[in-house]
C-alpha cells in the first residue's frame, strides 16, 4: 500500500478502506520505506479506532521515525495541542476545497484528512462564521434602515456572543454526540471502528464552510434568492457530511442508518434556518413598527371619513 | 603594610635582570588585605543603573516608561522590518490603547441592554482574548515567538485602529449622512490596512513559509472585528 500511494491516486474503494486500516502504512513521505508488515498486522487486528488520541505502542528505534507511533504526550503539555495544528496552508486549503465540492467516490475523511485531522479548520471556520453572522446581520438592518427610515438602527452587537455560542456548540456537540452514537452502534454490531472524535469535530467543522459565502449572499434582499442560496449549502453541506457517514453506517439496519442520517441531515438544516436572516419587519424593536401601524392606518380612516361625508 | 626585606633598586648597578624578578625576595611578614572594586566596564553602567532606580525621582521612572512606549508607537506608525518591539516587549502601550478604545466605543446612554454596542467589558474581552487566541494559535503551528511578545505586536498594531476611532468620533460631530459615512469607511479601511501591515511585519517572520497564511489570517480577522465595532459607531 505505501508503493501503490507513492505513485498516482487511485480511486478504489478497497484501496482507501485498506488504506484506512492500516494508519501506520499512511502517506507521510517520511516513513514509506519502514513499514515493517508486523506492524501491519498488529494495526489491522486491533480494529480501534485510530486518530490523534490513540495510545500508540512503542516498538524500540521505529517510532521515531514514524509519525503515527511517537509516544503520545500527555494532555497536560502543550505538545499534545500542537500535533492537532500540525497543517500546512495548502492542506487546509485542499480540506476546504473538498469540502466544498463533496463527490460521492471521494470520502472526506479519508481522501482529505488522511487519518490526519487537525482543529486549526473547524476552530477558525467556526469563528469566522459566528462574525460574518453578526456582520451581515448588523449590515440587513442597515440596509433596511435605507429603505424605510422608521426602524431604529442599533449595532446589536449581542449577536455575536448568540451566534458565537450556537455555532461552537453545534460544531462540538453534535460530533461528539454522533462519535458516541456510532462508538455504540460499534460495540452492538462488531464491525470496523469508525470515525475518531476528532475527525467527525473536523468533518463538521469544514462542512460549516459553505456558509460563510451563503451568509454574505444573504444580504442581497430578494426572498426567492435567498431560500435559493439557503437550499444550494445546506444540499452541498449535507451531502457532505452524508457521504463521510455512509460507508460508516451502510453495514448497519437499515432503520438505524434512515434515522442516523434524516437525523444528522435535519439538525444542519435547522442551524441553517438559524442563520439565515430575518425579514425586518421582525428586526426592528415592536415599539417603532407599531407607531409605524398607527400612523399608517389612521389616514386611511381619516381619508374614507372624509370620502363619505 | 608590607615590609621589604630587599629593595630591588640596591641591584639597579648590576646586570638586567628578568623582570619581576626581585618579587621573590620580598617576603610579607603579615597578611595585606585585599580590597577595593572589580568591575568590568559594561556590567558596571547596568549595576549601577538597577541598584539606583529605586532613588531616582518619580518622574524619571514615568518618563523612562513612556518613552520606550512612545518609541514603539513610531515603529508601529512606520512599520519596518526591525525587532524593537520584539525584544524590549511590553504591555502599557496595549493596556492604554485597550483602554481607550473600550472608554470611546460603550454606548453612552441607558437604552435598552439588548440594542447596542458593545460595552467596555465586551471591547476589552475580545482585544485580550482575541489576542491571547491569535496567539495561542501562532505558538501551536509552530511558530518561534514567545507569548509575551506576541501580545505585545498585536496590543501595539491597534495604534491605527484608535487614531481611526478618534477622527470618526471627530467626523460624528458634524451632520451625519452619506458623505460623512463614506470619509468614516475611507479612514477606518486605511487605519485598518495600515494596522495589518504593521503587524505582518513583525509576525510573519516567526512562522515557517508554508504556514504563514494560516497564522495571518487570524489577525486579518481580530482587526477586521475590531473595525466593524469602529464603523458601527453611532452616539446616542
Amino acid at each position: 500500500m505505501a508503493a501503490a500511494d507513492e505513485l498516482a491516486f487511485h480511486e478504489f474503494e478497497e484501496a482507501t478502506n485498506l488504506l484506512a486500516e492500516t494508519p501506520g502504512a499512511a502517506t507521510t513521505s517520511r516513513s514509506d520505506q519502514l513499514t515493517s508488515p508486523g506492524h501491519v498486522a498488529v494495526a489491522v487486528g486491533s480494529g480501534s479506532s485510530y486518530g490523534a488520541e490513540d495510545p500508540e505502542e512503542e516498538e524500540g528505534d521505529r517510532t521515531a521515525l514514524l509519525q503515527e507511533e511517537k509516544p503520545q504526550p500527555g494532555f497536560w503539555t502543550f505538545g499534545y495541542y500542537q500535533s492537532f495544528f500540525d497543517v500546512d496552508t495548502s492542506q487546509v486549503l485542499d480540506r476546504i476545497k473538498g469540502s466544498l465540492l463533496p463527490r460521492p467516490g471521494h470520502n472526506f475523511v479519508r481522501h482529505h484528512l488522511r487519518n490526519r485531522p487537525d482543529l486549526y479548520g473547524p476552530f477558525w471556520i467556526c469563528a469566522t462564521l459566528a462574525f460574518v453572522l453578526a456582520v451581515t446581520g448588523n449590515l440587513t438592518l442597515v440596509l433596511a434602515q435605507r429603505r424605510d427610515p422608521s426602524i431604529h438602527y442599533s449595532p446589536q452587537f449581542h449577536k455575536v456572543t448568540v451566534a458565537g455560542i450556537t455555532i461552537y456548540c453545534y460544531s462540538w456537540l453534535v460530533p461528539l454526540a454522533l462519535w458516541g452514537f456510532l462508538r455504540w452502534r460499534q460495540g452492538v454490531r462488531e464491525r470496523v471502528g469508525p470515525y475518531s472524535f476528532l475527525e467527525t469535530v473536523c468533518v463538521y467543522g469544514y462542512s460549516l464552510f459553505v456558509f460563510i459565502p451563503t451568509v454574505v449572499l444573504w444580504l442581497i434582499p430578494v426572498p426567492w434568492l435567498q431560500w435559493l442560496f439557503g437550499a444550494l449549502a445546506l444540499a452541498l453541506s449535507a451531502a457532505g457530511l452524508v457521504l463521510t457517514l455512509w460507508p460508516v453506517v451502510r453495514e448497519d439496519t437499515r432503520l438505524v442508518a434512515a434515522a442516523l442520517l434524516s437525523t444528522v441531515v435535519l439538525l444542519h438544516a435547522l442551524l441553517a434556518m438559524g442563520c439565515k436572516p430575518l425579514p425586518p419587519e421582525q428586526v426592528a424593536p415592536p415599539a417603532h413598527v407599531t407607531s409605524v401601524v398607527l400612523h399608517t392606518q389612521l389616514p386611511p380612516t381619516v381619508a374614507r371619513s372624509v370620502a363619505t361625508s | 603594610m608590607a615590609e621589604v626585606a630587599e629593595s630591588p633598586a640596591d641591584r639597579g648597578t648590576a646586570s638586567p635582570r628578568p623582570l619581576f624578578a626581585g618579587l621573590s625576595d620580598i617576603s610579607i611578614s603579615q597578611d595585606i588585605p585585599i580590597e577595593g572594586e572589580i568591575t568590568i566596564p559594561m556590567r558596571s553602567r547596568s549595576r549601577e543603573f538597577d541598584s539606583s532606580t529605586l532613588n531616582e525621582s518619580v518622574q524619571n521612572t514615568i518618563m523612562r516608561d513612556l518613552k520606550a512606549v512612545g518609541k514603539k508607537f513610531m515603529h508601529v506608525l512606520y512599520p519596518r522590518k526591525s525587532n524593537t518591539l520584539l525584544r524590549d516587549w511590553d504591555l502599557w502601550g496595549p493596556l492604554i490603547l485597550c483602554v481607550t478604545l473600550a472608554l470611546m466605543l460603550q454606548r453612552g446612554s441607558v437604552d435598552s441592554e439588548k440594542d447596542g454596542g458593545p460595552q467596555f467589558a465586551e471591547v476589552f474581552v475580545i482585544v485580550w482574548f482575541g489576542a491571547v487566541t491569535i496567539t495561542l494559535n501562532s505558538k501551536l503551528l509552530g511558530g518561534n515567538i514567545s507569548f509575551f511578545q506576541s501580545l505585545c505586536v498585536l496590543g501595539y498594531c491597534i495604534l491605527p485602529l484608535t487614531v481611526a476611532m478618534l477622527i470618526c468620533r471627530l467626523v460624528l460631530l458634524a451632520e451625519q449622512g452619506p458623505i460623512n459615512f463614506m470619509v468614516r469607511l475611507f479612514v477606518v479601511v486605511v487605519m485598518f490596512a495600515w494596522s495589518i501591515v504593521a503587524s505582518t511585519a513583525f509576525l510573519a517572520d516567526s512562522q515557517p513559509p508554508n504556514r504563514k497564511a494560516l497564522a495571518v489570517y487570524p489577525v486579518f480577522l481580530f482587526y477586521f472585528v475590531i473595525s466593524w465595532m469602529i464603523l458601527t459607531f453611532t452616539p446616542q
